[in-house]
């Protein structure tokens, strides 16, 4: 394994060839922020499982590869072979290896005023949409991959939608991993929702080769009062590469976000969402399916801080872990003291289909307020052998009834996403995957 | 259709079945009546072939072959049905997706084609009418959410459906009330033909006035201790379950 320090020297070294690249072609509001990450990402040094928030969530696997970051390139990949990640919406922003691709992306029409395009425009055209947003819900202080992000910030989706507007479907990101070994991608994305507007979103990661690389991915949002966005997410790396996510949320009074994020793709995952209802009666509902096979690592971390009172959220979060897969779901409560009449549920619920398999589980819930509804529960098994039971005396094989009820043990959370053409695709990734997992 | 001899058989050591000797031809009604703890329900589980039942001795044999040797979906396949005493929720798997491939199994096995959605849609609109049962229960998942009488007439209607040769109702009356009874009670009485057989197995007289049985018999501690026609149900409900007990020792002791 490398030396600590030999990373810290690396990525510094990365980053000055990176700067030397820009070209000075950004601002300087923005470059201070990249300076400022590497500075603190030097500090922090990625975390270790002396950490309490990496403590089942070895990343030494990351820490002793040296990773480059992509660096621009033309890509020569057709429409034809984006087909298989697609799903129907008008409005898709392709990125190829972190990189905005206008050839390869479309937008529909959509209401005036809204703001649809890459980061690194944005960033060129409209900055004072973007400098009061950015890197203000994803702090560097002590989240390393997050400074590493923000050391590397270029490009990603960019989504500003103004007060009162309703933008309908949902607009795709798409992140196609055409890497090779040791590439590090770090897109970052902002969206942006104003009062009373309506945002649907889909992030999806997907890969076209199957090599070592690293996602590094931070998705920053700002809900305004009474806003509303659904947050999906697909996250399905090749299955040697390694992807961590921070998705910050900041929400004003009666905002309503939803997440629902399947991940299935890689050797190590970790996704990190963090919700800070920052308005009374805003609401949040955070739902994740994990599906791991072989020796995948996949790792749910989520936040949600209550900071002001007659708030809601809601979790649910499943995994299906099969062979020697390890899946971990880490779930903290902040209930300031203000917040009272807080209402939050928590549910964590895994499915063991081998003996090998392992989940670490762990609800942390920090009640201040005195005034309210907190609950949590965990679950852990295998099929119910009297639903087997049942189903098997009604004609249905053994292996078609464990299918059957495994796939509606993943429907739960699936069944959630609104979109009908994504979630027909979510289904049939689970049904693959769950299909894959028994023949091997 | 049915023969069981000497039929014995065990959970967790304990010795339920003590040696069921029973006949049921095509076209019969048998009722199956015992006190609690009599082993009724174990004898319709063993029959369904629920594994955490061993059997111990004994042998039944059902359309001539050895049905012990089947597992539950072969059962099934072959045109044997349980309708569960506590059917069980399903989340996440709707009514009818669950009973297209309950159907398509069993009809796959007969030879048959399989029904398209477009076919099985107009077969379970159908047979719903049999049991009066809501439309809306079609699209939820298996029997969550559903009341009790519910969940009942939901067995009924996979019945129907599925078309068994042999039916077993496991105290298919528990938990209903007159009206909902009465439309199980029919249900299934339209479904019997001359060749299904069905076992009805009760606590008390109330089903058997609905379905009229050709045949009650008795259990008691795991065997059957008294058979006969539909009048012995009376006197059993007017009368308890002792004195078939004492008749049966009493004749023990005198053997």
């Amino acid at each position: 394994m490398k030396q600590t320090a030999e990373y810290r020297e690396w990525y510094k070294g990365r980053f000055d060839l990176f700067e030397r690249s820009l070209n000075g072609e950004a601002s300087a509001e923005i470059h201070s922020i990249r300076k400022a990450a590497i500075a603190r990402f030097s500090e922090l040094g990625f975390p270790t499982t002396k950490h309490e928030e990496w403590r089942f969530t070895n990343v030494s696997p990351i820490a002793s590869r040296e990773f480059s970051p992509a660096m621009e390139k033309k890509n020569s990949l057709t429409k034809e072979q984006l087909r298989p990640f697609l799903f129907k919406t008008p409005h898709r922003l392709v990125f190829v290896n972190g990189q905005y691709s206008d050839a390869l992306s479309s937008l529909g029409s959509f209401p005036k005023g809204v703001t649809v395009s890459s980061l690194s425009s944005a960033l060129r055209n409209t900055p004072a949409l973007v400098t009061p947003h950015l890197a203000k819900y994803a702090s560097i202080e002590d989240n390393a991959f997050v400074a590493l992000n923000t050391a590397f910030v270029r490009d990603g989706g960019f989504v500003y939608v103004p007060d009162g507007i309703q933008f309908d479907e949902p607009l795709h990101l798409l992140f196609l991993s055409d890497a090779g070994e040791g590439m590090m991608i770090s897109p970052r994305n902002l969206m942006i929702v104003g009062k009373r507007a309506q945002l649907s979103i889909v992030e999806s990661y997907v890969a076209l080769t199957d090599s070592n690389y690293l996602v590094n991915a931070v998705t920053e949002v700002s809900l305004d009062e009474e806003s509303t966005l659904e947050h999906d997410k697909l996250q399905n790396d090749g299955m040697k590469a390694f992807h961590v996510s921070a998705a910050n949320v900041r929400q004003k009074r009666g905002s309503n976000y939803v997440s629902n994020t399947l991940a299935m793709g890689g050797a190590l995952v970790r996704n990190n969402l963090a919700a800070v209802l920052d308005g009374e009666h805003s609401e949040c509902t955070l739902n994740g399916l994990t599906l791991g096979t072989g020796s995948q690592l996949i790792d749910h971390h989520t936040a949600i801080d209550h900071a002001t009172p007659n708030c809601t959220s809601h979790e649910l979060y499943k995994a299906i872990l099969d062979q020697k897969s390890h899946g971990v779901f880490n779930g903290k409560i902040f209930v300031r003291k203000d917040a009272q009449k807080t209402d939050a549920k928590q549910t964590n619920k895994t499915l063991l289909l081998s003996d090998e398999a392992v989940i670490d589980t762990k609800p942390q819930l920090e009640i201040f307020a005195d005034d309210v509804k907190c609950t949590h529960g965990a679950t852990v098994g295998q099929l119910d052998e009297e639903q087997v039971f049942y189903l098997r005396s009604r004609g249905i094989d053994r292996t078609h009834a464990r299918d059957i009820l495994t796939f509606a043990f993943a429907g739960d959370v699936v069944n959630r996403v609104h979109n009908e053409s994504l979630r027909s695709q979510m289904e049939a990734l689970v049904n693959d995957k769950l299909n894959e997992g028994r023949r091997n | 259709m049915l023969e069981i001899k000497n039929l014995h058989a065990s959970i967790n050591g304990n010795e339920i079945l003590n040696g069921i000797n029973l006949k049921v031809n095509t076209g019969e009604i048998h009722a199956i009546m015992g006190p609690n703890g009599s082993g009724k329900s174990t004898l319709a589980q063993v029959l369904a072939g629920r594994e955490s039942y061993v059997v111990t001795q004994g042998e039944v044999l059902y359309r001539g072959k050895d049905l012990l040797d089947l597992d539950p979906e072969e059962r099934a396949r072959e045109g044997l049905f349980m309708a569960f005493q506590y059917p069980v929720e399903i989340p996440g798997v709707s009514n009818t997706y669950f009973l297209k491939s309950a159907l398509n199994a069993v009809r796959k096995h007969k030879g048959m084609d399989e029904l398209d959605a477009m076919e099985f849609l107009q077969l379970v609109k159908q047979r719903m009418k049999l049991v009066d049962m809501d439309e809306s229960l079609l699209n939820r998942p298996v029997n969550e959410g559903f009341s009790g009488g519910e969940k009942k007439r939901n067995e009924i209607f996979h019945m129907a459906v599925l078309e068994p040769a042999l039916a077993i109702l496991d105290e298919t009356d528990s938990g209903l009330d007159i009206d909902a009874l009465r439309i199980v009670a029919d249900g299934v009485n339209k479904l019997r033909h001359k060749d299904n057989a069905t076992i009805v197995v009760t606590h008390y007289q109330r089903l058997l006035n609905y379905i009229v049985p050709d045949f009650v018999h008795v259990l008691v501690d795991g065997r059957i201790v008294k058979s006969g026609k539909k009048e012995l149900a009376f006197a059993l409900e007017e009368k308890g379950y002792d004195w078939v007990k004492a008749e049966f020792e009493a004749a023990g002791a005198s053997a």
